[in-house]
């Protein structure tokens, strides 16, 4: 293991001993090997800490009390957000909304871009490859408003067919919808030539970066999106916070969706008048702590280096790739390693995606197993469900081994 | 490795998987219902023929989906042939999860209690539309759904 260790593009013991929770040993000798991370990540002392300090020093409820503490939490807050535009390089503050979470900040755009801007006729491309989270709320928007919703159509080996969008994309295009990364294939999209080409059609683009956001530097001026959704859980940070970037003067124009306190300006009985951003669509009081906490995962891995977590990931993948493909009966989804992020999806012949992660679930080894919410996909691919195993930062090149070994066994168990 | 665990995959469990008792069509069927587990795309499909007096003489499945909701659905199959239709009705999660034998955890219940809903709801649902009632509400878990 040094030995494999060394040539890694980050210093894994250091990180790991970073994540008190892959320390944990299961079924009285498994030690954890945590590979579900895409469906959410462990988290750092750092983070764990700032929640901690956040709860016994800082709490109180933001931009509203003249207190100190109230100040004191809302200077907290509010540097959480300067740290995540920073993070991913957005022009402005006002442009960094705290949601819930991706699923949040994509329905944030479907009823107050969606419901104000698209009428009966107009259409709105996405991709068989999209998470339910970015087809559901188009599905909803096109019973309210009429609209037509079209998709970029993949092929057999999970690339989508960009040439399609330029079929697709007509003058009643409004938006295309799109993964940058595929939580399912982890196919990494060229979404900066979508942009591109939907701009020219004079479409907009949301990005999902749910998958792409903790795994890759993220540049939206580079990118030019018009929005991009991520959340915090998948990047080390807490669950119940996540982030819609939008374009300032797109934003400024939208009306509020979620109405209550924070979001106005003033209120009378009848009306009310909305407030500037970003408080326009911050309605409530927000996520606080794991706001704070989101703050704090971006300083980590910003100390690490996005460009490192990605190299890292993607040894670890081309790796995956060449233990799996030694086994009889695995077939790997998606496209090569080269095309991929830190995802790798398998069915097993003969096996279900449920039996192969509670037999591996026997080694420690923790992976995901279903549709992983890609139905279509999923059909698209013919096939009920697989199996994800998704790594991060702290997987080592071992856990890939650990992985490949629990699978030949569950192989065993199943005298195939 | 826990034991508990391991007794999952026990040889009468396989042998149920992979030599299922009663799995295809049942010949002369007079009721039948199909569900499946929205989370993995499991589908168990029962087939039963019953007779006037309300005894089960036959009962098949036929399906799609892991080693659990298959070998449960082959072993509720095997149990309640020649078991009147009151029998069935009384025959309840509980006793599904003794019948399978491993204990297993609450989201394997649910692939192992699939076919025990569509057996349940396959008694109320004759082929024909005549004569018995109609099938009540589906048994739901409140988070039956899926997660991210």
């Amino acid at each position: 293991m040094p030995a494999a260790t060394a040539t890694l593009p980050l210093d894994i013991d250091r990180v790991r001993e970073d994540f008190p929770i892959l320390a944990t040993v299961l079924h009285g000798d498994q030690p954890l090997v945590y590979l579900d991370n895409a469906a959410t990540s462990q988290h750092p002392r750092q983070v764990i800490q700032s929640l901690v300090d956040t709860y016994e020093r800082h709490y109180a409820n933001v931009h509203r009390g003249i207190h100190w503490l109230s100040d004191h939490s809302t200077d907290l807050y509010e540097d959480a957000r300067e740290k995540v535009r920073r993070f991913i390089n957005a022009p402005h503050r006002e442009e960094v909304i705290f949601t819930t979470g991706t699923t949040a900040s994509i329905n944030l755009v479907a009823r107050s871009w969606g419901d104000s801007r698209v009428r009966a006729g107009d259409e709105i491309i996405l991709s068989v490859m999209e998470h339910h989270s970015n087809l559901v709320p188009w599905q909803q928007l096109a019973e309210r408003t009429g609209c037509v919703l079209r998709h970029i159509p993949i092929t057999d080996d999970g690339l989508l067919v960009v040439d399609e969008l330029d079929r697709l994309l007509t003058d009643r295009t409004r938006l295309v919808a799109v993964t940058a990364v595929s939580n399912v294939l982890g196919t990494i999209n060229p979404v900066a030539e979508m942009v591109r080409r939907a701009h020219q059609a004079g479409a907009l683009v949301l990005v999902d970066a749910a998958q792409s956001v903790p795994h890759e530097p993220t540049d939206v001026q580079a990118l030019d999106a018009d929005f991009l959704a991520f959340s915090g859980h998948k990047m080390i940070g807490p669950s119940g916070v996540g982030v819609l970037y939008g374009r300032a003067a797109l934003l400024e124009a939208l009306p509020p969706f979620l109405g209550g306190g924070s979001m106005i300006r003033r209120v009378h009985l009848d009306r009310f008048e909305a407030a500037d951003l970003p408080a326009r669509f911050e309605a409530g009081t927000p996520p606080i702590a794991p706001a704070i906490g989101m703050g704090a995962a971006v300083d980590y891995l910003q100390r690490i280096g996005l460009a490192k977590i990605q190299a890292h990931e993607q040894l670890l993948v081309r790796q995956a790739h060449a233990r799996l493909e030694e086994i009889g009966g695995v077939r790997i989804l998606g496209p090569a390693p080269s095309q991929k992020a830190g995802i790798v999806s398998f069915t097993v012949d003969g096996i279900h995606p449920h039996d192969v992660a509670q037999l591996l679930d026997r080694h420690g080894v923790a992976v995901r197993a279903g549709h992983h919410c890609t139905m279509p996909l999923h059909k698209r691919l013919g096939i009920v469900a697989s199996t994800r195993a998704s790594f991060y930062l702290y997987n080592t090149p071992h856990e890939v081994d650990r992985l490949a070994e629990a699978l030949v066994e569950a192989k065993r168990v199943f005298r195939r | 490795m826990a034991s508990d665990e391991e007794e999952i995959y026990q040889e009468h469990v396989l042998d149920h998987y992979e030599g299922p008792y009663h799995r295809g069509r049942c010949a002369g069927a007079t009721h039948e219902h199909e569900d499946d587990n929205p989370l993995c795309g499991d589908v168990v499909r029962v087939q039963l023929r019953i007779d006037p007096a309300g005894k089960v003489e036959e009962a098949w499945f036929d399906g799609e989906g892991c080693c659990i909701s298959q070998a449960s659905a082959s072993m509720l199959m095997q149990r309640v042939e020649g078991a009147t239709v009151d029998d069935v009705k009384r025959f309840s999660a509980d006793e599904m999860l003794r019948l399978f034998g491993a204990r297993l955890t609450p989201n394997r219940q649910k692939c192992c209690l699939l076919s025990w809903r569509v057996l349940q709801s396959a008694i109320f649902s004759p082929i024909d539309g005549s004569g018995a009632e109609s099938a009540g509400p589906a048994r739901r878990n409140p988070h039956a759904g899926e997660a991210t």
